[in-house]
């Protein structure tokens, strides 16, 4: 990449089923005000450009970048929203700061998912209106059948996907900002009500509350605002076709494109050797596994066996949400992506506390924006 | 200076229709196509896909960027949504060179698109969303009364009358008449015409407002490298600017437009430009209402405070005056579908800088020129310079 | 440029309305409950009691209304909540004779930004004009809060039902 860029400051509110003390406002304020107190900085003062991620019908507002600006202190400055992933905005910003026009730029995503009271009818309101909606499913069937192909072609046994939601449950035991934590077990995690065979309630991640924001600088002023910057190394986001007749429904191949950019820009040639551990998109517990292999972490077919080795726990050779992903920590809607860069800046930090990783000097974090899109974005950030 | 120079080197759009039989994906990759064909290159040849839409209610789909992505050739690519509003088709363009003046991509598409159709009864219902969902929306406002109140606060901050307004729809109708994708072009309409037309929202009256519309416009971005290459004549990104003002519009003064002073300083300062008034050939500026072309104008540093109208009435603006304003026709005439119609005026200062403009054509081979758009509760201002 | 021009496929009323051309319709069906908050929690609990309510800002010493909790120029937080007077000021006003949906109304409604008395100058909020001719409404008219009665109020902004001009 044409600069240095890193992320210098980071702050969060939440992570809750429901958040009824605070007003979205409210959140993204607390949230700012964390990371500014973090990076060291006054927005009114030292930011150049702030970008948001939002999408209107998760809002219940038209045009939601209106009510963005105030509470992270952007009033009358540059800024933007993205309707994309957090990881998205993160792009957004890093695209800024390389132009050479931007030093410090913020990133802001949020979930107030509790509020929306329709949420299978706003998912299916991202379904193309004239050829899928009148068939009037759910959208999870999608990715019901989505793992069902996945599993059939790589072999992998249901018992790998529940093991996902046993290990990322653990994990978010030991995170205090984690809204779902549990000891729970295979059998339960199986014997849950199913939602679109084969995948069963437990299996979908649900959801929280939370806001995030980062400060994102270029090396000159990282280096001057703080002696730990975190690094961003490389970063990537692609579709793949959005039409349900005609995507592959086996493989991630928006992940995989995603992650080839990401590992161009960040000159990466063996992921597996050179990332630490990733924290990487949960929605669904099979979505994991899937990702994993898109990722290039492991070749198809393996990540299941991996996860049921142990390999991807905190411990493990190769650990995988020791956030406890969106299974444990709750799904942040377009928050995700953000909440997954969040725990990697912790980790790199050596702040996370009880679910540290040894060692850990370079991570990744990958995003998918959930059914019914084929939208992915990684980022891979190093200490 | 930005690191690496941007240019623009392909253009092309739907026509601007009340209603298109044509899906959202459909209108979109009409214009994509139109866009890579007119500088002879293929999706194959794009890096990276840019999308700009307005409010996913008007098309009644949510997440719209991934339901547009094939339609705006973005299968396999990089794509990404940026949002504010009516200044997103701007902003769209001014993402496009941020893309690339990054170093990550040569070549950029900048897709945007608006059916505004789609929303029945009538799109303006889905504008009372856009109010403070606690503090505003249980009054049942529309869209038309943050207009009328911004109208009514210049009219009178600055003793302007209806007729001094009226002139601004005059203007873009008949010069719109020589565009081949309006939707509302009248070279025989007369300021009586506005005078007399239906009040909807006291100052404001039928054609003092830009016609809902349908359609979609794109355009091809590129690294130096590769626009020298492509075209001949490329038009270079020279300066963008965009700024995000309070929320607490009730708050502010809305007789002046500081957020587009900010956003046009960014640009001017990237762009070099010390004296606008001199160095500016051509504006832009974002017309859904007639007196907002004026309230533009002013808030680009183009007139003193309250004396856009005067150089109206006096004819500078015209095509052939001293600075010649919206020679397309603007919003107001070529018709508003919401991003489409901003990204709209970015073309067309493509098209007037290459003087490939036509009938439109502004005389004396015009050499730099600024579009603007406008959006959110008159909030936003989003410049883009454009140079030869 | 007319050759970068896709010329496509106009639809009549008449088309639409006769079903010459196949859509598909749909009623969303978007609820939400929107989390008030701190600052604006406050505001509908004090509009249901009959008063409106600021919020200060020690940093610039403004006194805000909408509240929030925190000014936005400053980005700090605001240390209370001022009682404000239900009167104010017309900054601008339209007379408006369509409803949000474009339907043509019978009489006209009057939003007005009114700057609310007790807050800092400018410091308006978006109401409606009643018990007035709309030809008679000027910037700079003076307005009361007429308030629903207590058991009608519910904490929302409609517990005022319009602004009157003062006496």
């Amino acid at each position: 990449m044409l600069r240095e860029v890193a992320i210098v400051g980071a702050g969060w509110s939440g992570f809750r089923s429901i958040s009824p003390d605070l007003s979205y406002k409210e959140m993204m304020y607390e949230a700012a005000v964390r990371a500014y107190e973090d990076a060291g900085i006054d927005p009114r003062r030292d930011v150049d450009s702030f970008v948001t991620v939002a999408e209107d019908f998760m809002e219940g507002t038209s045009i939601f970048d209106e009510y963005t600006p105030d509470q992270l202190g952007g009033a009358l400055r540059p800024n933007h929203t993205i309707t994309g992933d957090g990881i998205h905005g993160l792009a957004a910003a890093v695209m800024q700061i390389l132009t050479g026009q931007f030093d410090l730029v913020v990133v802001e995503a949020h979930s107030k998912a509790s509020n929306v009271l329709t949420f299978p009818h706003i998912l299916a309101y991202a379904m193309d209106p004239v050829y899928n909606r009148p068939l009037a499913f759910h959208p999870y069937a999608i990715a019901g059948m989505e793992m069902r192909r996945y599993l059939a072609e790589t072999a992998t046994p249901l018992e790998a996907c529940a093991r996902v939601v046993v290990k990322n449950r653990a994990n978010a035991l030991f995170n205090p900002l984690a809204a779902h934590g549990a000891n729970i077990s295979v059998e339960a995690v199986l014997g849950s009500d199913m939602v679109a065979e084969p995948l069963t309630r437990l299996q979908c991640a649900d959801h929280a509350d939370g806001a995030i924001v980062l400060v994102v600088a270029d090396g000159a002023t990282a280096r001057a605002l703080t002696d730990r910057p975190i690094w961003i190394r490389g970063i990537g986001w692609a579709n793949d076709t959005h039409t349900l007749e005609s995507r592959p429904w086996g493989e991630a191949s928006y992940a995989y494109l995603a992650a080839q950019m990401a590992y161009r820009t960040a000159g990466i040639k063996s992921p597996r050797a050179e990332i630490d551990f990733a924290e990487i998109d949960d929605t669904f517990a099979y979505k994991e596994l899937q990702h994993l292999e898109a990722l290039g972490f492991c070749r198809p077919g393996e990540a299941g066996l991996w996860t049921l080795e142990g390999g991807t726990e905190i411990n493990g050779e190769f650990p995988v949400n020791p956030s406890g992903g969106s299974l444990g920590m709750g799904h942040l809607l377009d928050g995700s992506g953000l909440a997954r860069v969040l725990e990697v800046i912790f980790q790199l930090r050596g702040e996370a506390g009880r679910h540290q990783v040894k060692d850990a000097e370079v991570g990744m974090a990958f995003a998918w924006r959930g059914v019914p899109t084929t939208s992915g974005a990684a980022v891979i950030l190093s200490n | 200076m930005a690191r690496n120079r941007v240019a623009i080197v392909g253009a092309g759009m739907t026509k601007f229709v009340r209603r298109a039989q044509e899906t959202a994906k459909e209108l979109a990759w009409e214009a994509a196509s139109k866009a890579l064909e007119s500088c002879e290159m293929t999706l194959a040849d794009i890096d990276a896909v840019v999308i700009g839409s307005a409010p996913e209610a008007f098309d009644g789909v949510h997440m719209k960027s991934e339901y547009l992505s094939d339609g705006c050739g973005g299968w396999g690519k990089p794509i990404i949504r940026g949002f504010v509003g009516g200044g997103t088709g701007v902003f769209s363009a001014i993402q496009g060179w941020y893309h690339i003046a990054s170093g990550l991509f040569d070549t950029v598409l900048v897709v945007c698109e608006e059916k505004m159709s789609s929303c029945q009864p009538h799109p303006q219902g889905a504008f009372i969303t856009i109010f403070d969902n606690i503090t505003e929306r249980a009054l049942g406002p529309n869209l038309l009364w943050i207009f009328a109140l911004e109208m009514n606060a210049y009219m009178t901050r600055y003793g302007l009358s209806k007729r001094d307004i009226a002139l601004v729809a005059v203007k873009n109708k008949r010069n719109a008449a020589d565009h081949p994708a309006a939707l509302l072009g009248d070279p025989n309409i007369t300021v009586e015409d506005v005078l007399n037309s239906e009040v909807l929202a006291w100052p404001v009256q039928r054609l003092d407002v830009s016609p809902i519309s349908d359609g979609a416009v794109a355009i091809v971005m590129a690294a130096e490298h590769v626009a020298r290459r492509v075209t001949n004549k490329p038009v270079w990104v020279e300066g963008v600017g965009w700024n995000l003002d309070t929320a607490y519009w009730t708050n502010r003064d809305l007789s002046y437009p500081t957020y587009v002073e900010e956003a046009a300083r960014m640009a001017y300062k990237m762009a070099g430009i010390t004296e606008p008034r001199k160095q500016i050939h051509i504006a832009e500026p974002y017309d859904p209402f007639d007196y907002k072309e004026l309230h533009h104008l002013e808030g680009l540093l183009l007139f003193d405070k309250g004396k856009a109208s005067e150089a109206t009435a006096l004819g500078i603006t015209q095509r052939d005056g001293d600075l010649p304003v919206c020679p397309s026709g603007g919003l107001l005439g070529v018709g508003n579908p919401i991003s489409a119609a901003a990204l709209m005026k970015v073309a067309e200062l493509f098209w007037q800088l290459r003087e490939e403009a036509g009938a439109r054509q502004v005389p004396g081979q015009p050499k730099r020129g600024v579009a603007q758009a406008w959006g959110d509760l008159m909030q936003v201002g989003t410049v883009i310079v454009l140079g030869v | 440029m007319k050759e970068h021009v896709y010329d496509c496929t106009y639809l009549s009323e008449e088309d639409f309305e006769t079903e010459q051309v196949l859509f598909e319709t749909w009623v969303p069906q978007a609820r939400y409950a929107w989390d008030a908050g701190i600052a604006i929690g406050r505001y509908l609990a004090e509009l249901k009691a009959g008063r409106l309510v600021g919020v200060h800002c020690p940093s610039c010493g403004r006194i805000l209304v909408p509240p929030r909790m925190f000014c936005q120029d400053c980005f700090v937080s605001t240390d209370g909540f001022v009682p404000l007077q239900d009167t104010g000021t017309v900054i601008t006003f339209s007379i408006c004779h369509i409803r949000w949906d474009m339907v043509r109304l019978e009489h006209p409604l009057i939003p007005a930004v009114i700057a609310i008395d007790g807050a800092s100058p400018g410091m308006g909020i978006l109401h409606l004009l009643g018990e007035v001719d709309p030809k008679a409404v000027r910037i700079g008219m003076r307005v009361q809060a007429v308030w629903k009665p207590p058991e009608e109020r519910e904490g929302a902004i409609t517990d005022i039902r319009y602004f009157k001009p003062l006496e």
